[in-house]
């Protein structure tokens, strides 16, 4: 039996050999944010994220996404060298925002927030980007910006359809004026992909907010989204000042999205990867 | 001497400038850069917003669209116009008049003026995000020259919506950033009171932009800033945009739309 706190306190020097370490609880059980069920880490991995009981779309790291979306070992990664841009040489009260990225890159093993490759889905070969929330927010910047044009250009050059899972709070304020330039630079290549006649299916997944949403997320021939995601413009508690109101709290989700004509279709994580090949089989690939 | 002065600016100082309620507003700049000028309304799908004029008229010899964010004059103005805050159908209402443009053949000037796209329940209702994408994809495809003239706030997705084109001028005053220095303090310094400090590092002034490559040319503004003398701060604009507008009309249209692509394209590309 494991002995309470205060009997390891208070029977000191000799309990303290027999006290049994316990691991921390975070390693071994995931709380659904929902419906704050105890799910073992292992399942929900398993189940890319997905709580088991009420079916509550977790955050899924690019990877994983990656692995669910492309076929076995079909995914090759492009443009790792492009990555983030410090010309501000940018600093504000925490301090730096090279050391911030830098940190975030040598934890993560990324080097920017979205990752992008060639792949094929169903046996279709695509262009396959992922962005992660995990990298500074998906915030865009210029390295984000630049590996999504380039994906543009390479997918018309070789004929491939495009699909970017997006997911992010915006534009990166710490790259200044060229990240907002990133949602024009995106918006523009994306507009030339189209006008290739090559389909682009823009997968908005939780949350895709502020400049990615006003800018490649919201472009896409099919406009995708997993259930109850985040989607919108502003933030809510911008919003809420603006009207001095409160919001309902559906307001924003993937559902109020579909309802106002703005997503093609909600589709829940399991049948993304076929809903996707059903799409590019329709469009004739 | 303008010079001279210029330097002791600070970035936030520049940022009140930007804002002054007395600086010139679109009708300011239509009355006196257009020898004549006829507005046109609505988006064709739900509503006629004022925080964005659009209409044709003529700069010198050139007919053209010209379209821009409208603040409002009076407090009246300011609560029709939303402070010159666009609605998702202020930007089709863009789109559709520059289809027009595009299809007569006639250039489209833009002048940029807003503190950002309206953050409300009615935008986002009516798909604020996606009335910005659309606009950008557009405006970047558009076959006809677009001169874009940044004259108070470039405030973020909402500035750049009708600020994709072959010319981006600037006021000297003028700020244009990827957020408002308040709201940058209000998240990075979790202070919005460092604005002052958050204006400084996002680097928003035209000097700066220019640097970055982000804006072409700077207009000059009268010693005291455009708000002293709205006339002679016109007549400036009017020269650059004439300018502008001769050297574009002259390029083979394939050739102004790839130019576009390219502009746009390689900024922020630091690993060519």
């Amino acid at each position: 039996m494991v002995p309470r706190h205060w009997e390891r306190t208070t029977m000191g020097w000799f309990e303290k050999k027999e006290a049994v370490k316990i691991p921390p609880t975070k390693a071994l059980w995931q709380v659904c944010p929902r419906c704050k069920s105890y799910i073992p880490v292992a399942e929900w991995k398993a189940n890319n994220a997905i709580c088991p009981s009420c079916n509550y779309h977790g955050r899924l790291g690019a990877r994983a996404r990656i692995a669910q979306l492309a076929d076995a070992d079909s995914f090759q990664e492009v443009f790792r060298e492009v990555s983030y841009s410090d010309h501000l040489d940018f600093h504000d009260a925490t301090g730096a925002y090279k050391g911030k990225v830098e940190a975030v890159i040598a934890k993560s093993g990324e080097k920017e927030s979205v990752v992008m490759g060639t792949a094929t889905m169903g046996k279709i070969p695509v262009m396959l980007g992922v962005m992660d929330f995990a990298f500074m927010g998906g915030s865009l910047g210029t390295g984000t910006g630049e590996r999504i044009a380039r994906a543009c250009e390479q997918a018309i050059a070789e004929k491939r359809p495009l699909i970017i899972c997006c997911a992010s709070g915006g534009a990166r304020m710490h790259e200044g004026i060229l990240s907002l330039m990133q949602m024009a630079k995106t918006s523009a290549a994306i507009g030339r992909l189209k006008a290739a006649g090559l389909p682009y299916i823009s997968v908005l997944t939780d949350p895709t907010t502020g400049g990615v949403s006003a800018s490649f997320a919201m472009l896409g021939d099919i406009n995708i989204t997993e259930p109850k995601a985040l989607i919108g413009f502003a933030g809510r508690r911008v919003i809420e000042n603006t009207i001095h109101q409160k919001l309902p709290p559906d307001f924003q989700s993937a559902e109020y999205l579909k309802a106002h004509g703005f997503i093609d279709k909600i589709v829940e994580r399991k049948d993304l990867k076929p809903f996707i090949v059903k799409m590019l089989n329709y469009f004739g690939f | 001497m303008a010079t001279k002065k210029t330097v002791l600016l600070t970035a936030m100082d520049r940022v009140k400038i930007a804002r002054d309620p007395k600086r010139p507003h679109i009708y300011d700049f239509i009355n006196f850069v257009c020898s004549d000028f006829e507005e046109l309304h609505g988006d064709r799908l739900v509503n006629d917003d004022r925080g964005l004029v659009a209409g044709f008229g003529t700069i010198d010899a050139f007919k053209c669209l010209v379209l821009g964010h409208h603040k409002g004059a009076t407090i009246e103005e300011n609560m029709e116009a939303n402070f010159g805050m666009a609605q998702p159908d202020g930007y089709r209402k863009a789109m559709r008049l520059a289809a027009l443009a595009e299809k007569f053949h006639l250039p489209v000037v833009t002048f940029v003026d807003t503190p950002g796209a309206y953050p409300g329940d009615t935008a986002e209702a009516r798909g604020q995000a996606e009335a910005i994408a659309k606009s950008l994809e557009f405006f970047s495809l558009l076959k006809t020259p677009v001169v874009v003239v940044i004259t108070g706030e470039g405030g973020s997705g909402g500035a750049l919506a009708i600020a994709v084109g072959d010319r981006i001028l600037m006021m000297e005053n003028a700020v244009y950033s990827v957020i408002s220095p308040e709201g940058c303090a209000g998240i990075l310094w979790r202070d919005g009171a460092k604005a002052p400090e958050a204006a400084e590092a996002l680097k928003i002034t035209a000097a700066d932009l220019k640097r970055l490559g982000a804006i072409d040319e700077i207009i000059p503004e009268p010693a005291g800033g455009a708000q002293k003398n709205a006339k002679a701060a016109a007549a400036a604009v009017k020269k650059a945009v004439v300018k502008a507008l001769a050297e574009l009309v002259k390029e083979p249209i394939d050739k102004l739309v790839d130019g576009r692509y390219a502009k746009f394209r390689a900024m922020g590309n630091f690993y060519k």
